[in-house]
Order: C-alpha cells, then structure tokens, then sequence
C-alpha cells in the first residue's frame, strides 16, 4: 500500500490524528526508524554545531568512507544530549546536509581583471600572489606612521576586512591579529550590519 | 545575553521587543514556550508585526518601529511612579543615589554638552560628584541623585506619550505595565529578548538601555529567568565580536588604542574604568593593564618588552570611526583601495546597495572568501552594471565550509562550543584562516624582499604554529587562552595574568576554557544525565562545552541574592553564600568567591564596573546618560516630545559630511513606514544555494496590510513597486493583516513588511531585487548599526 500524501492527508483529517497501526494497516514510524537505522548502520559520529542562526543547536554527522575513498555525509541531525536544542532542528538545520554538500560551491579560485566581462580560472598561487602584492602596494600607500598631530598611529588607511560571522572563532582572533599585525583599521563583522 | 537560552524556562514574563524568536530561531524558542507551558508565564510580544511569537503571546502590542524607547520609558515612568520597582536591589545594585554633577540639565530634547557644529556631546560631564575622598558622592535625596533626575526625565512618558508616539492604545498599554510593575517583586523575575529589531535604528543604543534600566529597577538583571537577551542572527557573531573582527575594540572587549597614547599607561588611563566607590572591586579597570600586556606579549611575543612598551606603538591607532559604514563612505570618496570579505557579502548586507554597488566599484581591488558566489564576488555584473565600466579586479577564493573544519562556535548565550571536521574541504577550498595566514606570509615575504611602509610590525607578529601558513586551529585555541611564559602552562583562570610581560592572552575572557588538562569547549555532559550534569537543577549545565567568561552561565549573579546572600526566590537560585564552607555556591559566582556578604565592607556587586552597581545613568554612551526617545532619521511625524529636535541629534550623516546629495527621504513623497526581517526558511542570502529551502521559500515579496492594499487595489500576488529616495523593489505583493493600521499622534500609519532574503546570486537568478537598496545610509549615534528596520517608502501597484 502506498501512502501518498493525499490519502495521508485524509487519513489526518478524518480524526486519526496520529498516525498508527490501526488506521494504515502498519506502523509508519517503525518504518522511518528502520530506514534511518539502515541509513547510518556503520557510520561514523561526528559533533558539529549549526551554522545558521545563534541558538547554537549541536549536530550530529554520520559519515562513511565510500570505497573511492571519499568520506561521503549521510545524514545531519539534532543532538539529543544537547541542553541549547535536546536534539530539535528548524527547517535551515533539518536541511544542513544541502548547505554542506552542494554542486552549487565555488570549484576554484577566480580572477576578474579590471573591466573583464567573465571570470579567469586561476591557480592559488596566481590569485594569493597577486592579492599579497594589492595588499602591500595598497598598504604602502595609504600607511600613516605619524598623523598630522605628531602622534605615532601606524596604521593602513586604504585596506579593509570584513566578515567573520560563518567561521570558526580560532578563525575570527587569527584574522584580527593578522590584519592588525598589517595596520589595518577598518574591522567589521556581523554584529553591526 | 546576559543569561542563556535555556534559562528563559525560569522566567515568570517574557517580554520580546524587536524580534520574532518563532520564526528566526525556532529551536531557541522553545525554552519561551516552556516557560509558559511548564509555569504559566506570560509571553508579551511588542512588534510591528504579528507573527508567529504573537500568535502564541498572551498580549500582542503592534508598536510603531523605531519608537521602543518611548514604550520602555512609560514602564520605567510606572515603576516608578507606583512604587514598583525593587527597592532593596535598587539600593544594593544600582546607581540610583550617586549624585550627578552640577551642570546636567535636558530640556528641548537636548542634553547638556551639546555642540551644533560638531553634532556632538561631551559625555565627560555627564559625570557624578566626587566627595574629598575622590570617590562619587551618594544620596538618593538629593535632587540630582540618578533616582530623582530619572523620575522627572521618564515622567514625560505618561501611558497618553506612550500611546502618541508608539501607537499602542493605552488601556492596552496600562494592561501589560501593571503584569511588569509586579516583577518588581524579589518573588518574580522577567527576561527581556530582542534581537536586531531593536539594534537596527539610529537610537538602537538606547533602546537596548532602555530594557536594561528597567530590569535594573525591577531587579531582573543577575537572575535565572532575568537578564536581557540579545538574540544573534548567526552562528558565530558572538564569538568573533568577542575576538574582535571590529574596529574599535581589541579581543575581550579592550578599547582600540587611540591617537596621542604613547605608553601603555596612557592607554589604560584613558581606557580603563576608574574606581567610584570604596568596595567596588572595579575587577575590568584593575586588571585593564594586566589583559592588555599579556595580549601584546601573545601578539608580539619577545619583540614585546618593558623597554618598548611591550610593542605599543605596533598596535594601529585610528583616525575616527572605521565601522561598516565608514569603509564604504570612505570608498565612495576614493579614499578605500581594498577590501576583503569572508563570508559577509557587502553588496546585500549594507544599506543603500546602490550606493554600496558605487563603492564596490570605486575600490582598486575585492577579494572575496566564500563557499558559494555571492553578490559581492559577482557585483560587477549586478543588473544593470555594465562590467566593462568596472575598473576594480576582484579575486573570488572559494573557502571551506563550517563542516569542513573543526572550531568552536560561541552562540547567543555565550557558550563556546566546539565542533569537529566532519569532511575534508570540497574540492580546492581552503579554510579561511589558512588563505589568511598565507597571505600574510607572502605580504611578509615581498616586505623582507622590498621592504616599504613601516615593516617591523609585519615582521614581529608571533606565528608560533608549526605550519605558519597552515595554523591548526588548536594551536590558536590555546594561544586565546593564554599561558604562563615561565613555565609554559596553559593558564586556568585571567585572574593570573600579569602586566610585567610573563603571561600570554589572545582574549582574556576566553582564558581558562583550555588548561593543560584539554579545551573545555569540547565537553558533553548535557541533558542525557541531568541529575548528574545540571547538579542544581538551574539549567547550568557547567559540563556541557565552556561558556565565558570563567564559564559562568548568568552575568552579574551576585545579584541573585540578597544582601545576606540569600536567594531572592529560593525557587530559582543562581548563587548563594553557603555559611558552613564559606563560600558563594550555584554557578559560578560573579563574584569573589569567598567574600563573606554578611561582613561589613563586603565587595559591591557589580564586579566590573567603577561603580560597583548597575547604571541607570551612564556616559558611556554618545547621545545620552539616559534614553531618550528620538524619530528614525525617515519618519512620518515630527516628534511630539520635542518637535524641534526630532530626529537624534547626533547621527553621523555621511553624505551630508562627504557632500554628497541628499539621500533621505520625506514622508510627502514616501508616505509609508517600512521595515525589513527575515523568514524561518532562510537565513540572510546563504540559504538562496539550498535547494530545499528555496523551494519552501521561492519568492520575493513584500507584505502589505490589509487595508492599505484596499486602497490602492493591491491583491496578493500582484506585483508592486516598493520605492525609497534611495531605491526600489519590484516584487509581489502579499496582503495580511498581520500588519495593521496604527494611529499616531493623530495620524493613520501604515506599515509595510519587506524580507530581506533575494539577490541577483543564487539557484533562482531572477530574483534580483535587493531589500538594502530602500533602506537609509545613516547609524546609531554610538555603534553605528544602521537604520534597516525603520524608513520611509512609497508603494504602487505594478
């Protein structure tokens, strides 16, 4: 028998309420259960946190290493140990997996030359290089060692950073200390904006 | 927050201002709902819109946005017109009978020390009295004690004010002041919870005081079930505000040096708060030089000596405000060359996109640091921008995913979270912190091989990682926390920072989350054993990950107790003087742990400021010691407590000050108030690359009330268009009546609905519309946070 979402729908509505065994012959939930216990049957756990919103909801990762060699991710659910979300998702978590594994992502590092109309395939190398040299030229450029009341200020006046939301805090104080170790003094992130 | 999301099942009201925490975070909300379903409390739910939360609210307030100052004025103004708030705690924890300084007047709408031509006040006078002693005069009868000079400024707030200005009826208004005066009772406890609803105005500041002031008085600050709540919209704003990624603080919320300091000792004269009482323990302005030495030394490391000022002069000292908006203000004056942006796509994010997308076009360079393409990677060809005509090079670096590498995350509640690498990095994506670090080692590499401007603070950064181009985000963990230079140990607590250059903190407020025995951030002891792991039962829960700072889970706890150190409600402890081990017990105390309350000259409670209390009235704000409720730059009435002084008097107005035209609008062109939000389906712009959510949530629209759409023969699923002076939206219409009509101050005012989600990146390209594109380029006189969720626009159908 299969269950379309109509007859489910008229099943709900005609009192049943919860569904079980009386009203559809067999116990959909037990099914579910069984499906998700196949799915991750060997699997390795792992912890992670939401990357949505700041409730700060704990994941847990199944994962497993196909025999290409590639660790494939099965499944993303709510941890039920957790005191923030006792195992509960909202729709962006319940759905992390599409976030995490995604054709949609960036394959490559891209350069777009001043007035070009496409993207250029580059190499790491090429786009780190030649950021490293903007970044010098533009911090040559605009760096104040004294402003113009004397006072010693040693800062980068031309050169910005920006983000910070979406990563990781060991990421976040990294990103502080290196652009401040460059002089840069416009700093932002999320909390404002 | 200053408590956590679980705690808010221990709250007797919950009173939501600017948010719609069923909606944006509906796992968060479920400790609300238990609050209610579990003790029968109250859920007030004050917005514009009714939504979700209102649908489940006892009370549901529709209140004009941008005017919460004036509804928390008139509770202040019953409080304590009635005699409600709590007396003993008042006394014990406020600043309520410090006497101000001669001088401080309000009239007009203008306080004192106000300079027209800089559209500035000098904070400095909103100062107190100081006996001989040198510590601030106190005596609540005074008539310029903060408890007096407070009743004349709030009793302007009377329920009529309330209802001219905010909209909300006034016996609807009575209603709810009367269920919040009796949280006043140290029996009672309510927490307040907003979210960006209230920080996204150009008096946002004020408005988050304006709760904080009445929790002070209603004695809810310090309490399980109490607190003010921020809820914060992404995973991980918390902890990178708290490390720093923002212009004017260092990590652990130190102040950004300044021009003119030379010394470390200037920086802390100027930084460090001063010591006002004789017992206040004034802990941040003591140790303020002991945090600040030990993050140069980790910064600096032996390049950092006393004969140097431990590498001061290193640290850059800015010019003026260098916020969001100053960096697209200062590109659009051709001053900006680069900028970089790692997961924070400027062009949707920041007001005015038009403007910003003239910016981004102005810049030498972009680089973008992102999983997917965003609107700012691909501004360059943004509808209607012909790429040919864009002469800046844009780098677009695909970076790894939150699930792609471990760190922590610490969320609205403070609780630092760990998490693991669940997959290897997609493809050639590289974690951000290593383009980062290898970056910085190439600029240090052209510097060693070119030299140029000012090097030496290129070359004297510690990269004590074993790969410096490929830093392992433990290694980083444990410089945050810090160590002890002699020995080598990993510290387990700030107290044991030093100012003589032989300790190490990246942040002080993380020291101690990972000692030698292992990151603490990594612990799960939760609720699968809650006898074992929430050993008071208050929810604390101290095993499960670490939350700061010192893993206390309710700031300002002393204030729990009572005087004798006892439980205001015995029901609902946070920490308690235990007589018998001479020691505070609960949570971790906010406090000296084995200061005996009952001794005479027992330490004040507020540990961390000069006053030793909780102000009611502070300087530490930039357009006044105490809120006051000003129009939104855009706004449809002149404001009827001061006409004259309408709108703030201090916002910086960028194009104004760069002579730019005028970009704001008047309500004879825009006649509509307008507001912007999210949906539970996605959050900001990422979610525009998830299939799923996409098709749960395909579309563009604006909400349009009811009988405002009757008039204009607008019907859902017509398209309109939306305008602003500054841009415009065409999209469809969605009729409700969740957005009512209201009647200010004798006028009908309309508000519309505007969600935030679409971009022309994204699976449906179509979309192209940008919500930012109405809303207005102007910033809280203090943070800066920009005016999204209050301006002015005009609608037609299409």
């Amino acid at each position: 028998m299969e269950v379309t979402r109509r007859h489910f729908l008229q099943l709900s509505s005609a009192g049943a309420g919860v569904l079980g065994v009386s009203a559809l012959g067999f116990d959909l939930t037990q099914a579910t259960r069984i499906r998700q216990h196949l799915r991750i049957e060997g699997a390795t756990v792992s912890h992670s946190v939401c990357p949505y919103c700041a409730v700060g909801c704990a994941l847990l990762a199944y994962t497993k290493k196909a025999a290409s060699g590639k660790v494939e991710l099965l499944q993303i659910e709510g941890d039920p140990d957790s005191p923030v979300n006792e195992g509960r998702l909202c729709p962006k978590g319940a759905t992390a997996l599409q976030l995490a594994v995604s054709r949609r992502r960036v394959a490559s590092p891209l350069y777009r030359a001043p007035g070009a109309a496409e993207w250029t395939r580059v190499s790491w190398d090429f786009a780190l290089d030649k950021l490293a040299r903007n970044v010098k030229a533009s911090r040559d450029r605009t760096f104040v060692t004294v402003d113009a009341d004397g006072n010693v200020v040693n800062r980068c006046e031309g050169v910005a950073f920006a983000g910070g939301a979406a990563f990781s805090s060991e990421e976040g104080y990294l990103a502080t200390k290196l652009m401040r170790g460059l002089g840069l003094v416009y700093l932002e992130q999320q909390a404002r904006v | 927050m200053t408590n956590h999301w679980r705690d808010i099942r221990h709250a007797d009201v919950v009173m939501i201002n600017g948010a719609n925490p069923a909606e944006a975070h509906p796992v968060g909300f479920q400790w609300i709902m238990r609050a209610k379903l579990e003790r029968g409390a109250k859920i007030v739910h004050v917005d514009p819109r009714f939504t979700r939360t209102s649908a489940v609210a006892d009370t549901h307030l529709r209140i004009r946005v941008g005017t919460d100052v004036a509804y928390f004025g008139g509770l202040i103004n019953y409080v304590l017109q009635n005699g409600l708030y709590h007396k003993e705690y008042v006394a014990h924890a406020t600043n309520a009978a410090f006497v101000v300084k001669q001088g401080y007047g309000f009239s007009d709408g203008l306080f004192n020390g106000y300079d027209p031509q800089t559209r500035l006040y000098d904070p400095t006078l909103w100062a107190y009295e100081t006996g001989a002693d040198g510590f601030a005069k106190t005596d609540v009868s005074h008539p310029r004690s903060v408890l007096n000079l407070m009743r004349e400024h709030y009793s302007r707030y009377t329920p009529e004010m309330v209802e001219r200005i905010t909209g909300i009826p006034r016996d609807q208004f009575l209603e709810v002041a009367k269920l919040v005066g009796q949280m006043g009772r140290p029996d009672k406890v309510m927490t307040v919870i907003y979210a960006v609803g209230l920080t996204h105005h150009t008096t946002g500041v004020q408005l988050i005081r304006s709760g904080a002031v009445l929790q002070l008085l209603l004695g809810n600050m310090g309490r399980p079930g109490g607190g003010m709540n921020a809820e914060r919209g992404h995973a991980n704003i918390q902890g990178n505000t708290d490390h720093a990624i923002s212009w004017e603080v260092l990590p652990g919320y130190l102040k950004v040096p300044a021009p003119g300091q030379r010394t470390v000792a200037d920086y802390v004269e100027q930084s460090a708060s001063k010591q006002l009482r004789p017992t206040a323990i004034n802990y941040f302005g003591t140790n303020y030089r002991n945090f600040m030495v030990s993050l140069l030394k980790a910064w600096y490391g032996n390049a950092a000596t006393k004969d140097n000022e431990f590498a001061f002069d290193h640290l850059p000292k800015p010019a003026g405000n260098s916020s969001w908006l100053s960096i697209f203000d200062q590109a659009l004056q051709g001053k900006m060359e680069g900028v970089m942006l790692s997961g924070m796509t400027a062009t949707s994010i920041g007001p005015d996109s038009n403007q910003v997308l003239q910016a981004l076009s102005n810049l030498k360079w972009l680089c973008v640091m992102d999983a997917f393409p965003t609107t700012s990677s691909e501004f360059w060809r943004a509808p209607g921008i012909d790429p040919a005509k864009v002469e800046t090079e844009v780098f677009m670096l695909p970076a790894s995913h939150w699930i792609e590498k471990e760190g922590s995350f610490t969320n609205s509640g403070r609780w630092v979270q760990w998490k693991e690498q669940v997959l290897p990095p997609e493809g050639e994506a590289r974690h951000d912190h290593w383009i980062l670090a290898d970056l910085f080692g190439r600029v240090r590499d052209l510097y060693r091989q070119q030299g140029g401007k000012y090097p030496a603070p290129v070359f004297d950064l510690t990269l004590r990682y074993a790969d410096p181009r490929k830093p392992q985000l433990d290694e980083i963990a444990k410089e945050i926390n810090g160590r002890d230079l002699a020995t080598g140990a990993q510290l387990e607590t700030f107290a044991d920072l030093k100012d003589d250059g032989t300790t190490t903190a990246g942040d002080w407020i993380y020291t101690g989350h990972y000692p030698d025995t292992g990151n603490l951030a990594k612990r799960r002891d939760g609720v699968q054993d809650p006898k074992k792991n929430d050993p008071t039962g208050m929810d604390f829960y101290p095993s499960w990950a670490w939350s700061w700072p010192a893993n206390r889970r309710v700031l300002y706890n002393r204030a729990s107790a009572d005087p004798q150190g006892r439980p205001w409600d015995p029901k609902r402890p946070g920490i308690q003087w235990d007589a018998a081990t001479s020691l505070w017990v609960g949570d971790v105390p906010d406090y000296p742990p084995d200061a005996d309350p009952t001794k005479p000259g027992a330490p004040l409670w507020f540990i961390m400021t000069g006053e030793g209390m909780g102000r009611l009235f502070s300087n530490g704000v930039a357009d006044g010691p105490f809120p006051e409720h000003y129009e939104p730059i855009e706004s449809p009435i002149q404001n009827p407590l001061h006409p004259a002084v309408s709108a703030t008097p201090v916002a910086f107005l960028y194009d104004q000050a760069a002579g730019r035209p005028n970009r704001f609008g008047t309500s004879s062109e825009f006649p509509y108030v307008a507001t912007s939000y999210r949906l539970t389906e996605h959050e900001h712009y990422i979610t525009q690359q998830v299939e799923q959510l996409v098709q749960l949530q395909p579309e563009a629209f604006v909400e349009v009330p009811a009988e405002l759409a009757r008039e204009k023969g607008i019907e859902t699923g017509d398209r309109v268009r939306v305008s602003s002076k500054r841009g415009k939206l065409e999209v469809r219409a969605v009729v409700t009546k969740r957005l009512g009509p209201l009647q200010v101050d004798g006028k009908k005012i309309y508000q519309i609905g505007i969600p935030i989600h679409w971009g022309f990146v994204g699976i449906k390209t179509g979309q192209h519309w940008l919500a930012n594109a109405l809303t207005p380029f102007v910033g809280d006189a203090s943070a800066r946070t920009p005016e999204f969720k209050a301006f002015l626009v005009n609608i037609e159908k299409m």
